[in-house]
């Protein structure tokens, strides 16, 4: 160990290397425990013991194919979710916080606040009103389950707006503009060359954090009778645990691996600039 | 009439008075400190005297807060000696070494008072809770702020701010007092006042006080004795006259105080500089080409002399600066009174006054 | 001249007539419609149909009898079964996430340990209650990986005391597995704002490890520690998730107390239930998240 961390020990900043590790080793065995499970479960070769390679095989056979048709068609719905609140954050979030940063500083408070309301309303609450406004939105734009879409960019609001906020308050933006106007560019062009690209990281990270969510959404999906990827779990739960099980693996996987870009888009970026 | 109404000076005194006015006897003796392959203190010795203001001035990274920190025990030191009135202290740790310090800046608990912190000190000695209200508010009206006791860190300015910190310090009658870089985070001009207040506490207390500071301004205004410190070594020690008319060596010269920097030529250890023959401030050199380094106000504007042309006048209220160019294209700094006034373009003569000059050989 | 008089001058030119500088200054609000509208539709309008439906019945007349009903014995067990779960998890959550964020103090941010442990606490804060109940039934369920080792090499049968993993008690050990990693996200900030020099400070002042931690870090850390765990109450009563996929049938707590008012098909006019229940989460939900952002403002204003 450093001196310097030997002398932050002494003071009490710092916790000794073997509470450290005490700590994080304790917990983090207990907290592997469940997906070690679950692992171990996919691999059981039914109800009997021994275990099996076959349900992680059997993915990929035409069989496959057939009877999780249901399964694949929600998986293919999160993603189309995934896209279309990625697209409701990109195209109406970002423009709206970036306009009053630059236009409407009094107006950040409110921002904040409307962005945190769905915090306060869980969407539990919010389903309770949702089927009605729903039923409008389906006579509009047809009940295809992608209009779900319009209920999740409020709920991954709170996430967005703060992945994206802390980009902005790190970037002078207002700044940026006004030296670019001054330059002579159009606010197109100040959007375009000048703000996005420094505004990478958060939009990103805002991005990444609302697919996880949107792929994690089971309330309102439920609720609302539609079929998502989470739903269709529960559904497939009840008659074939295994392939469940190995959902739920992969997706776990894969938004551990996005959070996991977040955090070193993060470093990179601060690396770069220092 | 009786002067009912505590003063700053009878407030210091009487905690003098009470404490044993004098501070201890500090010093470093072959210090050294690494940091993995880099030596941030290269065998240090520092003697200070009970009593006396000592600075440490460098740049950013010469070793001053390393020495700052061994000395309060922050840092741990990888040979040499600590003597606080001649006792080693390198094996005591920082909370029982008896010391009071103040940080550059947030060091105030942000969750008391003004009032509670400067009690922390009393608090962790044991001192019951009426004498430990009594001396903390007697404290605090030393530095000033006796009506600021209800007020937390973020209700208080800068200055404020570190005006609680110097109390805290200082309510404990600590031995040596040490301030690291206590200005530096704030403004210019309470920056000024609160260093003469500093100075002025300390001398009333009689307390070993151990100053650093990147602010060579700084350090010369206030200090008994000055150590200029670079690359983790005290490159010369001595009162600001010393540091400032006798330089060293020519890091000293040229950190402490403005200089001009000269070509000129050494010839039988005496420097020629545009026909001024100077004598050699530090070291010998050997004959030849030099770089000497003369201050603006060892330079004056004459009706004859070098010949040069005027760049630019600056007026700095109770003096002037003016920047000249000579024949052979090097820039002079001129400090002189007011009433000259050289416009840019104007032709002048130079004279330099003579006095001793630090040199550099040149290549 | 700033950024937002720019486009107006330069769009009306000098010499605009003031009627042409209003009309401008109102156009500046456009670019906020799509969001404003937005917001309105999908949360302003849901939200106040989800608190007001309560107040009606179905046929539209004006009622207390649903937000009566909530005081109905069997409705108030439930919450009370919602704040039990919320309070035990969160308290215990705060606990366990703290003492991860203590053991974390002092490494690099940008460090391997930091990113890995943050990731892993987003991803596992946001771990869906279906995939997560699956993991539990899975480890601790009836055929468990844990069960049966605990029965066979231990001879302990975790069920001896009844099904209590498909029932209320279930819900505490899924809950504290996404409680701790949001913890652990949420409180990492306040320790990090700890300044050295108060430490250091306390050193020079003569105290120890121990009077920084008792007199300083831990007042310092309080506010913030108290706003976090409301949070995680805030956290655990709203969920549903988890809930909904390990007790399949009833309403032991509150979020399935809506499942099933607004699912049922044998009483008619149960919406209204729903929406009187709702109107109970949401007053719940108000007043901690008040004393989460009162507590907020005080932690901020000490680390500024």
């Amino acid at each position: 160990m450093s001196a310097a961390s030997r002398a932050a020990v002494r003071l009490g900043t710092e916790p000794s290397k073997a509470t450290r590790w005490i700590i994080l080793g304790i917990v983090g065995v207990v907290f592997s425990i469940p997906i070690i499970g679950l692992i171990e479960f996919s691999f059981r070769d039914g109800l009997g013991g021994g275990y099996t390679l076959d349900h992680w095989t059997g993915l990929f056979t035409e069989e496959a194919a057939r009877t999780y048709r249901q399964l694949f068609q929600a998986i293919g719905n999160s993603a189309v979710l995934a896209v279309v609140t990625v697209a409701i954050v990109l195209l109406i979030l970002l423009p709206t916080m970036i306009l009053v940063h630059i236009q409407f500083p009094k107006l950040k408070r409110v921002l904040e606040f409307i962005c945190i309301i769905p915090i306060t309303v869980p969407a539990i609450v919010l389903v309770v009103g949702l089927a009605p406004v729903y039923s409008v939105v389906v006579s509009v734009f047809g009940s295809g389950v992608w209009t779900l879409a319009f209920a999740y960019g409020i709920t991954v609001l709170p996430y967005a707006y703060r992945a994206i906020q802390s980009n902005l308050d790190a970037v002078p933006v207002v700044t940026l503009s006004e030296a670019a106007r001054s330059l002579g560019a159009s606010w197109p062009v100040v959007l375009w060359r000048v703000l996005l690209p420094n505004l990478r990281r958060g939009v990103l990270a805002a991005a990444f954090i609302s697919v996880a969510v949107v792929l994690g959404e089971f309330t309102i999906a439920s609720l609302l009778n539609r079929r998502n990827l989470q739903t269709a779990l529960l559904q497939v739960g009840q008659s074939d645990p295994w392939v469940a099980a190995i959902f739920a693996l992969l997706a776990l996987l894969f938004v551990f691996l996005l959070l996991l870009l977040i955090g070193r888009l993060g470093s990179t970026r601060n690396r770069s600039s220092s | 009439m009786t002067n009912s109404i505590p003063t700053a000076t009878t407030i210091a005194a009487s905690l003098s008075a009470a404490a044993g006015a004098d501070g201890a006897t500090v010093e470093l003796v072959g210090v050294v400190k690494d940091y993995g392959s880099h030596r941030a203190l290269n065998a240090i010795d520092l003697a200070i005297r009970p009593g006396e203001f000592v600075a440490l001035l460098g740049p950013s990274g010469c070793g001053k807060t390393t020495a700052l920190r061994a000395l309060s025990g922050l840092e741990t030191i990888n040979a040499g000696q600590i003597r606080i009135d001649g006792k080693d202290v390198a094996a005591i740790p920082t909370n029982q070494r008896d010391i009071g310090m103040v940080f550059q800046s947030y060091s105030l608990f942000p969750h008391m008072t003004a009032l509670e912190n400067v009690e922390f000190g009393l608090r962790m000695r044991k001192v019951a809770p009426t004498e430990r209200r009594a001396r903390a508010e007697e404290a605090l009206e030393m530095v000033g702020l006796g009506t600021f006791a209800q007020r937390f860190a973020h209700q208080l300015s800068g200055g404020q701010q570190q005006r609680v910190a110097l109390a805290r310090a200082l309510v404990t009658r600590p031995r040596v007092l040490l301030l690291d870089e206590p200005l530096s985070a704030l403004d210019a001009k309470v920056r000024v006042q609160l260093r003469d207040e500093i100075r002025r506490i300390q001398t009333e207390l009689g307390i070993t006080t151990v100053f650093v500071t990147h602010d060579q301004e700084e350090a010369l205004a206030v200090a008994d004795r000055v150590a200029v410190m670079r690359d983790g070594v005290i490159e010369q020690i001595g009162t600001p006259e010393e540091l400032y008319a006798t330089p060293s060596s020519a890091f000293v010269a040229d950190f402490v105080g403005l200089s001009n920097r000269i070509p000129g030529q050494l010839v039988a250890g005496v420097a020629e500089v545009h026909g001024a023959r100077l004598e050699l401030l530090g070291d010998p050199l050997p004959d030849g080409p030099v770089t000497a380094y003369v201050r603006p106000e060892d330079i004056v504007i004459a009706d004859a002399g070098i010949p040069a042309t005027v760049v630019a006048s600056s007026f700095l209220g109770s003096l002037r600066r003016t920047q000249v160019v000579l024949q052979d294209d090097t820039l002079l700094s001129i400090q002189h009174e007011v009433d000259t006034r050289p416009q840019p373009g104007d032709a002048v003569f130079l004279r330099l006054k003579g006095a001793p000059v630090s040199a550099v050989p040149r290549s | 001249m700033t950024v937002a008089n720019a486009p107006a001058v330069l769009e009306t030119g000098a010499g605009a007539s003031p009627r042409r500088q209003s009309r401008a200054g109102l156009a500046k609000y456009l670019g906020l419609t799509p969001f404003a509208l937005y917001v309105l539709l999908f949360l302003a309008i849901p939200t106040v149909l989800a608190v007001s439906t309560g107040f009606f019945t179905e046929d539209g007349s004006l009622t207390f009898d649903n937000v009566a009903g909530i005081f109905a014995p069997a409705v108030l067990a439930t919450f009370a079964s919602s704040f039990w779960v919320s309070a035990v998890t969160a308290v215990i959550g705060a606990v366990v996430g703290a003492l991860v964020c203590y053991a974390m103090l002092g490494t690099r941010a940008e460090g391997a340990l930091r990113t890995t442990v943050d990731s892993l606490s987003s991803v596992l804060a946001q771990f869906g209650g279906v995939m997560l109940a699956f993991a539990f039934i899975a480890t601790i369920g009836n055929q468990g990986l844990v069960t049966v080792i605990l029965r066979n090499s231990f001879g302990i049968d975790l069920f001896a005391g009844g099904q209590w993993l498909y029932q209320v008690p279930g819900l505490l050990p899924v809950y504290i597995y996404f409680q701790v990693p949001l913890m652990v996200i949420t409180f990492m900030p306040a320790l990090e704002g700890l300044k050295s020099q108060w430490a250091e400070a306390n050193a020079t002042l003569g105290g120890t490890r121990f009077t920084y931690w008792t007199q300083i870090a831990i007042p310092v850390l309080a506010p913030s520690f108290i706003s976090s765990l409301l949070l995680l109450f805030a956290n655990a009563f709203s969920s549903y998730a988890t809930a909904a996929a390990l007790i399949s049938q009833g309403s032991q707590i509150v979020p399935l107390q809506i499942r099933s008012a607004l699912v049922s098909e044998t009483v008619l006019g149960r919406e209204n239930m729903a929406g009187a229940l709702a109107l109970g989460m949401i007053v719940v939900m108000v007043v901690v998240m008040w004393g989460y952002s009162a507590l907020q403002t005080r932690a901020s204003r000490w680390q500024q």
